[in-house]
């Protein structure tokens, strides 16, 4: 048996089939791979990454899947995503923020647990992680704009104020109270997710989402004007001119109260009243009137 | 040709050596890998951590750092250079100690896969399962090809979606989903589908440390060849049976009575079975040149090729 099988010859054509064969075959076999990687990559909307991780894309290839980050978690928020669950890529880190939010440490320990920079080691200020963003998903649903008091999603942000405000609007239903709706700013909110935590609802009204969800994004060219004329002292366009109604022939208009008036009638002499305050003062009483 | 029947494998072994030192290294491997196991699990539950991660990427004892190199250079494929110096040492110092012991070492000491598909093998023999589909065992190699293509085309660790081993590895530290769907798929290929199926023939991981072994000084050697009887034991136990015969029967081919074979997983079975005392692991510093012999390829007995 030995012997018959050392000399059994392998011919060029038995090579070049054989060889053919193999490479269709994992050809095949590496698109189906490929298809299903990329299918199976996306992030689900509830699945938060841990702070400082790069952006998804950059993260599939930098995240080595070994569960550091998860271990070093003082409050044990991470998991590594499973086969075959509604999760992210498998065996990649992240969190649930209704079920366990970051809770922001300083120290961020789970940053230099990443082997690999998966997780950006230049990232030491927790404020500055952007993890996801907060979104005030439903209106009718938060108390908050029915006009009850709860604030809860505002008190328990740890960037309250500027990450998360309370915004005082009428309360048009009674005419008379105000509404103290939150609002979330971009510029401050790290996504740790603990206002979604904390929203009393049976299915909260403010989520966060990973950013790419969360923002909109203006077009590169678009400039406020209002924010150009403050950043360099005028306006950079025209000059501005002073607004003037297009009024008919003799008439002006009253700024103060009465609207479209004869020109040149807006004078002190116009008024019902007199200019001197001590006649409105004095009035009734006797006195020279 | 083979004296004993092969149903009474390691009968001759044990009676001659008892039942202990003929399964010494047996008992050696699955130790080690169930020991590495237990210090990955034992960490969060005890409080203290030895080991913490898992194999991909870990950390010994707090401050030595050890990853894989085939997942590094899958991050490179993947476009992603940023790597911290963690990773980088880590790497090299896997990448190193492999390079010494044997890069396969890998698969037979510390892979939880091994303990999966040597089951199937075992039940495979007991049950007498024969035949089943043929594969090239250098199939992996194709594999291993293609595990970086795919890093390289999908700009993520893509062979991390399905990779077995991570799969058992991570599950059984971190918590499975429906990863032991794909652990029973390769249990019941190697059972029933080829012989040495997985491990053998299509794992790129085995095929990477293989590379990576090449010129590891620490072999089994065959020094006491001349006594060979050809029982077959040995080709009956070993993972990779085409590794055996160059080694074995080469000696008027003047072949040194080393496995030169990079496919090696110098896991010690043969050692265990053969009655005879035929092998015994040893380095190999004077015969580094003769490498180029490498048996894979010379079709051997009980390639299935």
């Amino acid at each position: 048996m030995l012997a018959r099988r050392r000399h059994k010859k392998v011919n060029r054509r038995k090579f070049l089939t054989k060889t053919a064969k193999t490479a269709c075959g994992v050809s095949l076999g590496g698109l189906a791979l490929g298809h299903y990687t990329r299918a199976a990559s996306s992030l689900p909307a509830m699945s938060i990454r841990p702070p400082g991780a790069l952006p998804e894309d950059k993260f599939l290839a930098a995240c080595i899947r070994c569960g550091l980050c998860v271990r070093d978690c003082p409050y044990q928020i991470l998991e590594l995503a499973k086969l075959g669950t509604d999760n992210p890529a498998t065996g990649t880190p992240f969190f649930t923020a209704r079920k366990a939010p970051c809770e922001m440490c300083e120290d961020i320990p789970c940053i230099p647990a990443c082997p690999t920079g998966a997780l950006d080691h230049h990232l030491t200020n927790i404020n500055e992680a952007r993890m996801g963003l907060a979104v005030v998903i439903d209106q009718e649903s938060c108390i908050a704009f029915q006009g009850l008091r709860c604030e809860v999603c505002y008190n328990v942000c740890p960037v309250r104020k500027d990450a998360l405000r309370l915004e005082i609007r009428p309360n048009k239903r009674s005419g008379k109270h105000a509404l103290f709706v939150p609002v979330v700013s971009s510029d401050a909110c790290t996504g740790c997710g603990l206002c979604e935590r904390a929203c009393i609802l049976e299915e909260a009204a403010i989520k966060v989402f990973p950013l790419r969800l969360a923002k909109g994004k203006s077009g590169e060219h678009y400039r406020l004007g209002w924010k150009q004329k403050d950043k360099y002292g005028k306006s950079l366009v025209t000059p501005d001119t002073k607004h003037e109604f297009n009024l008919p022939g003799d008439m002006d208009y009253d700024y103060y109260g009465r609207g479209l008036v004869k020109k040149n009638s807006i004078s002190q002499t116009d008024s019902p009243f007199s200019a001197n305050p001590l006649d409105t003062l004095n009035k009734g009483l006797g006195g020279t009137n | 040709m083979s004296k004993t029947p092969l149903g009474h494998l390691g009968v001759e072994a044990i009676s001659k050596k008892g039942w202990f030192a003929a399964h010494k290294y047996l008992l050696a491997r699955r130790a080690t890998q169930l020991g590495i196991l237990f210090l990955f699990i034992i960490g969060p539950v005890a409080g203290y951590t030895i080991l913490k991660g898992n194999l991909s990427s870990s950390l010994l004892l707090g401050f030595i750092p050890m990853t894989d190199p085939m997942l590094f250079l899958q991050m490179l494929a993947g476009g992603y250079f940023g790597i911290t110096s963690s990773a980088i040492i880590g790497a090299a110092l896997v990448l190193m100690f492999y390079m010494i012991v044997g890069g396969r070492v890998f698969c037979s000491w510390v892979c939880p896969v091994n303990m999966v598909t040597d089951s199937a093998h075992w039940l495979r023999r007991k049950l007498g399962i024969k035949g089943g589909q043929k594969l090239s065992a250098d199939l992996r190699y194709w594999i291993l090809g293609l595990v970086f293509v795919a890093a390289f085309a999908t700009g993520n660790l893509a062979w991390e979606m399905i990779n077995p081993v991570s799969m058992l590895h991570r599950g059984l530290i971190f918590g499975f989903g429906f990863g032991w769907v794909i652990v029973l798929g390769i249990f019941l290929y190697d059972l029933i589908g080829t012989r040495h199926g997985w491990c053998g023939h299509l794992c790129p991981m085995g095929a990477f440390y293989g590379l990576v072994g090449s010129i590891a000084p620490v072999r089994m050697l065959t020094s006491g060849r001349a006594a060979c009887d050809d029982c077959m034991e040995c080709y009956e136990v070993c993972p990779e049976p085409q590794v055996l015969p160059m080694a074995l029967k080469g000696a008027e081919n003047g072949y040194p009575a080393i496995i030169l074979s990079n496919e090696c997983t110098n896991c010690g079975r043969c050692l265990d079975i053969c009655a005879k005392e035929v092998f015994q692991f040893g380095l190999r510093y004077k015969d580094m040149k003769v490498s180029k012999f490498s048996s894979r390829h010379v079709d051997g007995v009980g390639t299935s090729n």
